[in-house]
């Protein structure tokens, strides 16, 4: 059996989506660790020691063995700590867990989409503005289902899982991006009379803010719209 | 016991896994060949998001995804495992499974370009090799699942038999002769397995029908 205040280390980096991923994971199911910010500018000894293929962030170091990939983190933290079973990241159903795994696996092999959102500009702009819209469409499919017919609060049900987590990003992230950019690609509205283009995707986006341990852990918004003005700006300044 | 298909593709590495899987667990199913030209009604209701083969459908509820279809399978008939039972283990496994599914594209964009493009792909499809000799397979026994195949094996199968397909038509080698010990080493004993073996699709075959979709894609590109 494993003990409070064991040795559990979170690699991370504030601006980092994927390092929240993991930092959300760690809370809800009420797991101690120590949170080690890393400098992407400058990346420790360590971490490359402990993520020789991507050395990226998030690591999650637990008896000192790493493990990479935010997804995969989240998988092991559902499986390293059963006793912790308050708060279940997945369902207990396998075509539930199926399903949860699906849209996680849809959510993350979507991230070039956003990225080229992100770092170009004019056609390639435009072209990936309109990949991502039908990205978003696909999730707000999905959404109607889940979140409208079924009346569910998060994809998971009553309670934030690994689907949750793993999109969890536009709900902060990728807004703080549409000011860096310039261009809107959630049109959320603040008027709940009006409604986007993703409505029930909106409604998600907002019980997901409003969960008090997100509400809680979520870098400052003006900060990140800063990090990712200064982050674009280089990009385009390197591309040509 | 409710009944168990599986959309596939003969030409498909991602269905293959599927069959891999169920024969290695002994699960009886009922196969249904897909034509990718002509997609089936069946297929378009069963996977809406994607459109695309391998689909398991369970009692009438499908499951896509490769991967996700695979550990679907390892929960359903947990007999000959997929996965390792340990956290940590399990962990590794996704790992490489993942890293699998991101970088394995790269082969099939050789496949589908030429040129510059061509040229990155390679470049691309290369480093993915790098890392899987140096770190995916270094200090491996036979397999990447120890003395029998896991799922990371499976998840690289295309590489076994899809990569030397994609290396003769588009003439790109990317496993030189004197490079890649470890990653030919396991390369043969994959192969070897005899319900990999038995579950394989034709060489000529494959060459045939890539070849020709190759010129289909490269003359609308």
């Amino acid at each position: 059996m494993e003990e409070e205040g064991e040795d559990v280390k979170l690699l991370g980096a504030w601006p980092s989506p994927f390092s929240y991923r993991v930092l959300w994971g760690l809370k809800l199911k009420g797991i101690s660790f120590q949170y080690e910010e890393e400098d992407l500018a400058r990346k420790s000894s360590a971490l490359l020691r402990y993520n020789p293929v991507h050395r990226k962030i998030p690591v999650l170091v637990h008896g000192e063995k790493p493990i990479a990939e935010s997804t995969v983190i989240l998988e092991y933290i559902e499986e390293a700590w059963p006793q912790k079973n308050d708060h279940p990241l997945l369902p207990q159903d396998p075509l539930e867990r199926a399903e949860a795994r699906f849209w996680t696996k849809f959510v993350e092999d979507k991230n070039p989409t956003f990225f080229r959102y992100f770092r170009s500009t004019g056609v390639d702009q435009e072209q990936a503005t309109e990949e991502a819209k039908q990205v978003l469409k696909a999730i707000e499919d999905y959404a109607e289902l889940q979140i409208g017919k079924e009346g569910k609060k998060f994809f998971r049900g009553g309670t934030i899982g690994i689907t949750d987590l793993t999109l969890g990003w536009i709900s902060w992230w990728l807004k703080a991006m549409e000011e860096a950019v310039g261009v809107k690609l959630l049109m959320e509205t603040t008027d709940e009379a009006e409604e986007g283009p993703f409505p029930n995707l909106s409604r998600w986006m907002k019980n997901f803010r409003e969960d008090p341990v997100i509400r809680d852990n979520l870098p400052d918004f003006d900060d990140l719209v800063l990090y990712f003005k200064r982050l674009r700006h280089n990009f385009i300044a390197t591309s040509d | 016991m409710e009944t168990v298909k599986l959309y596939g593709a003969w030409p498909s590495p991602f269905s293959y896994r599927v069959i891999w899987a169920l024969k290695l667990k002994g699960i009886p199913f009922e196969y249904i060949e897909e034509d990718l030209s002509s997609k089936s009604p069946q297929l378009l209701q069963y996977n809406p998001v994607y459109e695309k083969v391998p689909v398991l459908v369970h009692g009438g509820r499908p499951i896509c995804e490769s991967m996700v279809i695979l550990e679907y399978l390892d929960e359903k008939w947990p007999q000959q495992p997929l996965l390792p039972s340990d956290p940590y283990k399990r962990a590794e496994a996704r790992f490489w499974v993942k890293f699998g599914e991101d970088r394995g594209p790269s082969v099939w964009m050789i496949y589908r370009t030429e040129g510059e493009k061509q040229e990155k792909a390679r470049r691309d499809a290369l480093e993915m090799l790098t890392i899987l000799e140096e770190h995916g397979l270094n200090g491996k026994k036979k397999f990447f699942g120890g003395d029998n195949i896991n799922i990371v094996d499976i998840a690289f199968g295309g590489i076994a038999h899809w990569m030397g397909v994609i290396e003769e038509i588009t003439g790109v080698k990317l496993i030189e002769d004197n490079k890649f010990p470890l990653l030919k080493a396991w390369m043969h004993n994959f192969k070897e397995v005899s319900f990999i073996n038995e579950n394989l699709p034709n060489r000529e075959k494959m060459v045939a029908f890539f070849r020709a979709r190759r010129s289909m894609i490269l003359s609308s590109a």
